[in-house]
């Protein structure tokens, strides 16, 4: 679906993306995870055809941005992530006149909107205005209006940020379904658990290069440990005490308020550091995630 | 739901054209009433001015023929409401479209391109001013002032002015960084409607440097255009300033485009 070799993009001087190389299959989630500024958003644009490539090679669905652009993006949905909804016209309109931008005939347009309205549960608000949406509402109408021209691919640009956890659930049961249906999904985030739930495949993203690639499963078990003690000490007593916990793990962490102990066996860490008579306010023995793989990986937290 | 591999016809230049105008028209289509201040302000001047000024002037020469004063105003009046129609849509509301809104990178998402946005909205300004201007040709009709079949050809003469103000007034507002620099707008607009030999002839400049200024400034050609026709005092002139509106807003199309461009596809 998306085939991309050395990949680049630039601003004047600023480099966004250093060259990267990706592949994805049809049928698949795809996940770009990193922090702001890592290169997601512009990778992203350029796939959606509306971003020139500053260099290295770019097919989508078999086909090049630089002169097809009007066909790839025929068989494209775009969630972006701000919610750019047409707020002058009403939650409907929304819909079937996107869909008439596609050149999609007035009767499948209606009966597609229709069905969007459903799928996005915003059948009773088909009249409103889009201001009078609930954040989750809007989410849920902009994902709907990028499937009404039933794309063979969709991107999604954080799909998630800014939503309450409820919400969240709700949109990743239509993500689901919306694979299981075959659709290919890429996906950008910089939530971990987000992309531990939807990707099969993700790719993590630094300062515009790919820093590791695979399943989050593959990821994790190639650069962290199954598990992970997180010992929580008094302020500002972290760094001296990294030291002394530091032969108990594979590798230690420092976070501002909290280390963390990479070992396969957790809780055998946490009793170890006890019986040495240090004192931890609070304990916690948990599994890797790919949070962990990403401070391994940067040295940073996904969230700086 | 069911996910049928249907790739939609590509959508020609016209076709994209019409479904931009359309969503104008469904934005619009509830909000009838904003459309008649545009309309009711040019037909005020008449009233006011034309008329009632007018009462104060006996007769009027233009291009040698002797007219009455509102006959001289009514086709000025005629050209301002296609300026000002256009001019509304086009700056204002493109701005808003653009900066705030971000309608135009939500329709860059889909197969559109940057030329059938920029046809499209130029196409409704240029819409919205014709159907004042329509609207306007008719109140003359009715009030007696035209005086010639050639006033028919009025109508399509302000569908160029509306064209040619719509495109470079579209292209001019892609450089505003804010809405404050509206103001400019506002500063080119007053003096265009005042000077353009809408209240008073050109000769009135004498013949020195400002009378050629005035006429290679574009809304005097709007304004001279209808004049002649609604008088059917049609001369070589009425073929330069057709010409002229033309280019006006060909090259606007043409800088509106290339301007999306730059500002969009980033």
């Amino acid at each position: 679906m998306i085939s991309a070799r050395g990949l680049r993009k630039s601003f004047g001087d600023f480099e966004a993306v250093k060259g990267i190389d990706v592949d994805v299959r049809k049928g698949e989630a795809f996940g770009f995870l990193g922090p702001n500024g890592a290169g997601k958003s512009s990778t992203m644009r350029m796939i959606a055809a509306v971003s020139p490539v500053s260099g290295g090679e770019l097919r989508i669905l078999g086909m090049d941005p630089a002169t097809d652009g009007p066909a790839i993006r025929g068989r494209l949905g775009v969630c972006p992530q701000e919610d750019t909804l047409d707020n002058e016209l009403n939650v409907f309109d929304n819909l079937y006149i996107y869909g008439r931008y596609f050149g999609i005939d007035r009767a499948t347009c209606r009966q597609r909107a229709e069905e969007l309205l459903e799928f996005a549960q915003i059948t009773d608000k088909a009249k409103a205005k889009v201001e009078d949406l609930s954040g989750g509402m809007k989410r849920r109408l902009t994902i709907a209006r990028s499937l009404i021209n039933r794309p063979d691919l969709l991107l999604l640009d954080e799909p998630t940020t800014g939503l309450d956890p409820q919400a969240r659930h709700v949109l990743w049961d239509q993500l689901f379904r919306l694979k299981q249906a075959g659709v290919t999904l890429v996906i950008t985030t910089h939530y971990m658990d987000e992309a531990e739930q939807l990707c099969d495949r993700l790719v993590v993203m630094d300062k515009g290069v790919i820093a590791a690639e695979g399943s989050p499963r593959e990821l994790i078990d190639a650069h962290s440990t199954r598990e992970v003690a997180e010992l929580r000490f008094g302020v500002g007593e972290h760094e001296a005490l990294a030291a002394k916990v530091e032969d108990l793990g594979e590798r230690v962490e420092v976070l501002p308020d909290r280390l963390l102990v990479y070992s396969d066996h957790g809780e055998d860490v946490v009793t170890a550091v006890i019986e040495r008579g240090l004192q931890p306010v609070a304990t916690l023995v948990r599994r890797s995630t790919l949070e962990d793989v990403f401070l391994r990986l940067t040295g940073r937290s996904l969230a700086d | 739901m069911a996910l049928i591999q249907t790739i939609p016809a590509p959508l020609t230049p016209a076709a994209a054209t019409k479904v931009l105008v359309l969503r104008n028209y469904v934005v619009y289509r509830g909000a009838w009433k904003l459309f008649i201040t545009g309309f009711l302000e040019p037909v005020f001047y008449l009233f006011s001015i034309g008329i009632g000024v007018g009462q104060l002037i006996d007769t009027f020469e233009f291009h040698g023929e002797a007219i009455p004063y509102a006959e001289f105003v009514a086709p000025a009046m005629l050209a301002t409401s296609a300026f000002n129609g256009a001019l509304l849509d086009s700056t204002y509301n493109v701005f808003f479209k653009l900066k705030y809104e971000k309608l135009y990178d939500q329709m860059l998402a889909t197969p559109l391109s940057t030329g059938d946005i920029a046809r499209g909205e130029i196409t409704w300004g240029l819409m919205r001013g014709s159907v004042y201007s329509a609207a306007f040709l008719v109140v003359m009709a009715v009030m007696g002032l035209t005086d010639s079949w050639w006033a028919l050809l009025a109508l399509p003469a302000t569908v160029l002015i509306a064209f040619a103000f719509s495109a470079v007034c579209m292209a001019v507002t892609t450089w505003m960084k804010s809405w404050q620099d509206f103001d400019k707008i506002t500063l080119a607009q007053m003096p265009l409607f005042l000077f353009s030999a809408t209240f008073f002839p050109v000769e009135v400049f004498g013949d020195g440097v400002l009378r050629w200024v005035v006429e290679a400034t574009p809304l005097y050609r709007g304004v001279v255009l209808c004049r002649e026709l609604t008088t059917g005092v049609v001369t070589w002139e009425s073929a330069v300033s057709v010409v002229y509106l033309v280019a006006m807003g060909v090259a606007g199309l043409l800088v509106v485009r290339r301007r999306l461009d730059a500002l969009l596809l980033t």
